[in-house]
């Protein structure tokens, strides 16, 4: 692989919700470019939507950080070496067999049903926020804890716990967390989610870990390390797509207007709102097996790539004018869940909490409105979800 | 036109099933495709294809050559 000219990752431009204005300038004609990560190491950066999902659905490039020429985005990645990851770090057959021993759970018509208990959860988390009161966080009074409760309902983990694995999962997404601070979050998550597994084995109830423990086929660290893996997937990255999508609506009043004006166009602001915004701001990262033609270019056997999911979502030979917000258009093969056997498992689970946090802030806050000015807001660059610390709102 | 469906590929994400109710359904044990008509109406082609476009694991396949 030649010198690379871009490193990985690349900062952001003047609009914060814009992806990082060097991973475009490889444009049209340069699909997949070369990228020198935060250690120097070389790697693949591929930046357009035909491309990255003709990579994601291809088996030749592995998910297994374990395998050598893995790009590992951070020291603490690295250090890590993708050790109990569960199956996001796998490839099939075992990825899928664990995959399998979940999906049950995650279908259209079990979500759908599950539609009045996050209703609940999100009304209780209102009317806490609002009774008696003008402003609030939105993140921490509303984005963060509704996703959060109803994965630990799903689970069978204890709310009450909440601070601890947030704490963890925060200092495990960073890019900058000092790696003892990675492997101490980490091994603190690891032994709770393997308490709680072994718990399950004398007190089961009819949560995820429950059930897999009942399977009598897993040991308690691999149960462990699904939970760990759905712990965290399912809290960061809907409390930052709501934050996010909230603000992001607030700063578009003709999208707000248009959304409030049709209720029943909410499930497609949402998968609008997940390709703009494309949270998953570190790319999605594998090695290749094989030596690999994609976009005109060889990719050796050994050699690293990422998939830009945030660049692909805006490439505009896929969404014409991809950098304008519109509720309306044809979002269709977004790659905001990625793609590929290791698509997002959750995405019913986002897209309903989304649908109703949305629905339930909108509807009910109509004159929801930013308590600070914009510039103040504070973006979270250094997580591997993009997302913002804090939204203070007044109605 | 004729749809076949591999489960052995499918990883349940379910993305048959939002773009084409009709046709396609998941198991409830493991989430993986369930074929609900294999010649599904050609007033079903645009949603049909968008799943087989969708389809993040390659599971779902349209018979070459069937009048669509
Ligand atoms: C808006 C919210 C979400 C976004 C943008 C998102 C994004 C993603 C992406 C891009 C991947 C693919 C990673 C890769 O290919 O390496 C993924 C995988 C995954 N997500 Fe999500 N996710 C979201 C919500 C959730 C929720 C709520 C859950 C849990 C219930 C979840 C659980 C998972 C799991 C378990 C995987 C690994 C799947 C596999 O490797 O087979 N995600 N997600
Ligand atoms: S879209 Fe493909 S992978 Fe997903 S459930 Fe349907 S057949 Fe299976």
């Amino acid at each position: 692989m030649a010198t690379a000219t871009t490193t990985h990752p690349a900062p952001r431009g003047t609009c914060p919700f814009a992806p990082p204005p060097a991973y475009r300038q490889a444009g049209p004609d340069e699909p997949v470019s070369k990228v020198a990560l935060w250690d120097g190491t070389p790697c693949w950066l591929v930046t357009r939507h035909q491309e990255a999902r003709e990579v994601l659905a291809d088996p030749r490039f592995s998910a297994d950080a374990t395998r050598p020429g893995f790009p590992f985005l951070s020291a603490a990645a690295r250090h890590l070496g993708g050790g109990k990851t569960s199956f996001i770090r796998m490839d099939d057959p075992e990825h899928g067999r664990l995959r399998r021993m979940l999906t049950g759970d995650f279908t259209i018509r079990k979500t759908a049903a599950l539609r009045p208990a996050v209703q609940q959860v999100a009304d209780e988390l209102f009317e806490k926020m609002t009774t008696g009161r003008t402003g609030a966080d939105l993140v921490a009074d509303f984005a963060l804890p509704l996703p959060s409760l109803v994965i630990c309902l799903l689970l069978g983990v204890p709310y009450q716990d909440h601070e601890f694995f947030q704490r963890c999962s925060r200092t495990l997404l960073r890019r900058d967390s000092p790696i003892e601070e990675v492997v101490a979050a980490q091994d603190e998550l690891t032994a709770y989610l393997d308490a709680l597994t072994d718990h399950k084995r004398t007190h089961p109830d009819d949560g995820i870990l429950s059930r897999l423990v009942a399977r009598g086929e897993l040991a308690t660290e691999d149960i462990g390390a699904m939970g760990r893996l759905l712990l965290i997937a399912g809290h960061e990255t809907t409390a930052n797509m709501t934050a996010l999508s909230v603000l992001a609506l607030l700063r578009h009043p003709d999208q707000l207007a248009h959304l409030r004006a049709h209720p029943e166009a909410t499930p497609a602001a949402v998968e609008e709102l997940l390709r703009w915004l494309s949270i998953v701001q570190s790319g999605v990262t594998r090695v290749a097996t094989e030596d690999a033609e994609i976009g005109g270019v060889l990719i050796r056997a050994g050699e690293g790539v990422i998939c830009q999911i945030n660049a692909a979502n805006r490439d505009e030979q896929r969404y014409p004018d991809g950098d304008a917000l519109d509720l309306t258009r044809d979002t269709r093969r977004h790659l905001a869940f990625g793609f590929g056997v290791h698509q997002c498992l959750g995405q019913p689970l986002a897209r309903l909490e989304l649908e109703i946090a949305l629905d339930t802030l909108l509807r009910r806050l109509p004159g929801l409105r930013l308590a600070v000015p914009f510039e103040e807001i504070r973006f979270r660059h250094e997580m591997t979800v993009y997302g913002i610390e804090s939204l203070p709102v007044a109605w | 036109m004729i749809v076949h469906v591999d489960a052995d590929r499918c990883c349940g994400a379910g993305q048959c099933v939002l773009a084409a109710p009709e046709v396609f359904d998941q198991r409830d044990e493991d989430g993986t495709v369930v074929l609900l008509d294999a010649s599904p109406p050609a007033a079903l082609v645009r949603e049909v294809a968008d799943a087989v476009a969708a389809c993040p694991g390659g599971a779902i396949r349209l018979e070459e050559g069937t009048p669509r």
